[in-house]
């Protein structure tokens, strides 16, 4: 192995099985062994099917590189760290590591609750793989930067979750590794605590010129903190190179434009769709319908709504409640700010529907692909934007 | 790779690493810090952690004894009292079924830790045996007590006792680790554990001494390793020489060997895929 290189992948495939007739456990019974043992004879063979999270990935990284691995849920993200932190093993394939390897795929793996925040954070540093001694040395500094001061001697289950969450990434960022593996940990805790870590990681690959392969569905952290990007798609890398590059492919990816028209009057064309390249949760989005009409409609009524994976509204503008609007002969633009949204649901589709006054549908369109939702907020309910925190404005020309 | 320096790890598919025991040894502390959590936790509430370590066997003595010596009216062992000889075997089979209970059901409890990190994941079934010498040391203590209660003076053999005592633990590591992992591999496993150690407290020579067993079954009796540690146990603390059958020393001896092996086999071919599993 190369002196500059700090990992080297070689063919790696990860092979799960899935059985169709134990459903998803991925566990079995001794009942079922048993019987299969008993009837091997009779018992036709399960329907087995191969599911290859991961396909003969190849990838080299350098020394002091700080690489995001950006993908859709289901890439194979999460899989290939867990075979990194030799987790679980590959199915094929060879990994030639150089250097202590630190993973974080979780923030305080091993805490129990009933210990006091000092007796675990010497716990989760030996799960960590720290000595005692190194912990020792290493406190005050886990100490001061998790800001837990005070609560030292109080069992951890009093902690908030956003404490734990701070102490526990106190502990990881302080252990001495050369090759720093972050999975999405940061998705909980604080914008403030966010900003305190990406910094601390900032700072361990810069002064200290470690390696981080960072996992975070967070595009700006992405960009603010790695040099390097590595797109993975079912399985497969689909672009490896610098982050810049990486991060639009991946948006590219996700906005193809693709949608599903049911209705439209033959006076109506569509012509464009235009929506933000990411998609953040809690700040304002635009999105931009262009439509072409023949002909001047009166009074209509334009519905617009955002759903979710499970077809759930989440976001609706009524016209109903609005002012009628009128579709004008001409090329029509129609803009729907939408702010303040507050979301949980990484997918969403996109329905806009107008009616004429007589209440007949002119133009309905479904399932726009939008690019998954970032920075999700994850422990809250569902919070529709109500109508007068979403606006249309028609231009025409 | 030609050299091999301390840092560098190759991960391939198939193979079996050649550095798991150095890997063990660096993650020795945690093998230490998780039998200390485990033994914090439990006697957070020392009070009642330690009175039950007291009154299961207290109890377990009591009915042993009135069904054994005043039911069945068998003997006891020279001059010792019946409930003492009962209370000999009890400190190492009870240490036997604890260790076991807890280390069989260990890696699912930690399956948390399992599916998140990497360490030898044997660490776990073993700290949790190690956990299971505290209630040992507590049980001892009250044996103490009973020997001044009864007047009865130990034998000196008694200086070989830690000896019995580490092979009881690897009796326990070897049954446990293979149970540890069945018990990933197969989730219903778990409900046969409880039922297999109450067997084993029947045909194993808790409530009576095993030279009641015919001279021609002595060998045969002797397969489970138990026996040999039992009758270590009363050889020690009792003395006389009814108690040691050295033939069945030889044969507890070799059993554990053998169940180790297999049981570690079955460990390391399945601890790969734990994380898959659990």
């Amino acid at each position: 192995m190369h002196d500059n290189i700090a990992l080297k992948i070689e063919n790696i495939s990860k092979k799960y099985v899935i059985s169709h007739a134990s459903g998803k456990a991925s566990y079995r019974t001794l009942r079922e062994f048993v019987k299969e043992l008993a009837f091997f004879w009779k018992i036709k063979k399960d329907k087995k099917e191969d599911f290859l999270a991961l396909n003969d990935i190849n990838l080299e990284i350098n020394k002091g590189d700080r690489v995001a691995i950006i993908g859709r849920n289901g890439a194979g993200k999460s899989t290939l760290l867990k075979l990194l932190s030799r987790i679980t093993e590959p199915t094929r394939g060879k990994i030639a590591i150089s250097g202590r390897v630190a993973s974080l795929l979780e923030v305080g793996t091993g805490f129990h609750p009933e210990l006091t925040g000092k007796e675990n954070i010497y716990l989760n540093g030996a799960v960590l793989g720290m000595t005692k001694k190194e912990i020792e040395s290493k406190f005050d500094e886990i100490v001061n930067f998790s800001g837990v001061e005070k609560f030292l001697d109080t069992p951890l289950k009093r902690y908030s979750s956003g404490m734990q969450t701070r102490l526990g990434f106190a502990i990881a960022a302080n252990l001495e590794s050369e090759i720093l593996i972050v999975d999405e940990v940061l998705a909980v805790g604080d914008i403030e605590f966010q900003k305190k870590c990406l910094g601390k990681m900032d700072e361990i690959s810069k002064t200290k010129g470690r390696t981080i392969l960072f996992v975070s569905h967070n595009i700006l952290a992405v960009q603010n903190l790695c040099n390097k990007g590595i797109v993975l798609d079912k399985g497969e890398v689909i672009y490896s190179g610098n982050v810049e590059d990486a991060v639009k492919y991946y948006t590219d990816l996700n906005s193809n434009g693709n949608f599903n028209l049911i209705t439209k009057d033959k006076n109506l064309d569509f012509v464009d769709f235009i929506c933000p390249t990411a998609l953040h949760s809690k700040s304002n989005w635009d999105f931009q319908f262009k439509i072409n009409s023949q002909k001047h409609y009166q009074d209509c009524y334009i519905n617009f709504v955002i759903s979710n994976a499970n077809n759930l509204k989440i976001i609706h503008y009524s016209g109903q409640k609005d002012k009628f609007r009128d579709i004008k002969q001409g090329l029509n633009t129609l803009t729907f700010s939408v702010g303040d949204v507050h979301l949980n649901d990484s997918k969403l589709s996109l329905t806009l529907q107008i009616l004429d006054k007589n209440l007949n549908e002119i133009f309905h369109a479904d399932n726009f692909s939008l690019p998954s939702v970032l920075d999700l907020e994850k422990y809250t309910n569902h919070l529709a934007v109500c109508d007068n925190k979403i606006s249309l404005q028609l231009d025409y020309s | 790779m030609k050299s091999y320096n301390e840092n560098k790890v190759v991960i391939e598919a198939g193979t079996k690493e050649l550095h798991y025991w150095r890997d063990i040894w660096s993650f020795r502390e945690l093998f230490f810090f998780l039998t200390w959590r485990d033994i914090k936790v439990r006697y957070k509430q020392a009070v009642l952690g330690a009175f039950w370590a007291v009154l299961q066997p207290l109890l377990t003595m009591i009915i042993f004894t009135v069904i054994f010596s005043r039911v069945a009216k068998l003997e006891t062992e020279g001059a010792a009292p019946y409930a003492i000889m009962v209370y000999c075997a009890l400190l190492p089979w009870r240490l036997f079924s604890d260790a076991l209970a807890s280390s069989s059901e260990s890696l699912l409890v930690n399956r948390n830790m399992i599916s998140k990190i990497y360490f030898p994941r044997i660490i776990i079934p073993l700290s949790a045996i190690m956990t299971k010498l505290v209630e040992f040391f507590i049980s001892f203590a009250v044996l103490i007590a009973l020997m001044v209660y009864y007047k009865f003076l130990p034998s000196q053999n008694i200086i070989f006792l830690p000896l019995f005592l580490i092979l009881c633990l690897i009796i326990s590591s070897a049954v446990g680790l293979g149970i540890s992992a069945m018990n990933v591999q197969f989730r219903d496993f778990k409900y046969i554990v409880p039922f297999a150690i109450q067997m084993g407290l029947y045909i194993s020579p808790v409530g009576f001494k095993s030279s009641i067993v015919p001279e021609k079954w002595r060998f045969l009796y002797s397969l489970n390793p138990m026996v040999g540690v039992i009758d270590g146990f009363r050889w020690c603390i009792l003395g006389g020489t009814g108690n040691f059958y050295v033939p069945g020393l030889v044969i507890s001896i070799s059993m554990t060997i053998i169940t180790f092996m297999i049981s570690y086999k079955i460990f390391r071919s399945t601890e790969k895929t734990f994380a898959d599993k659990i």
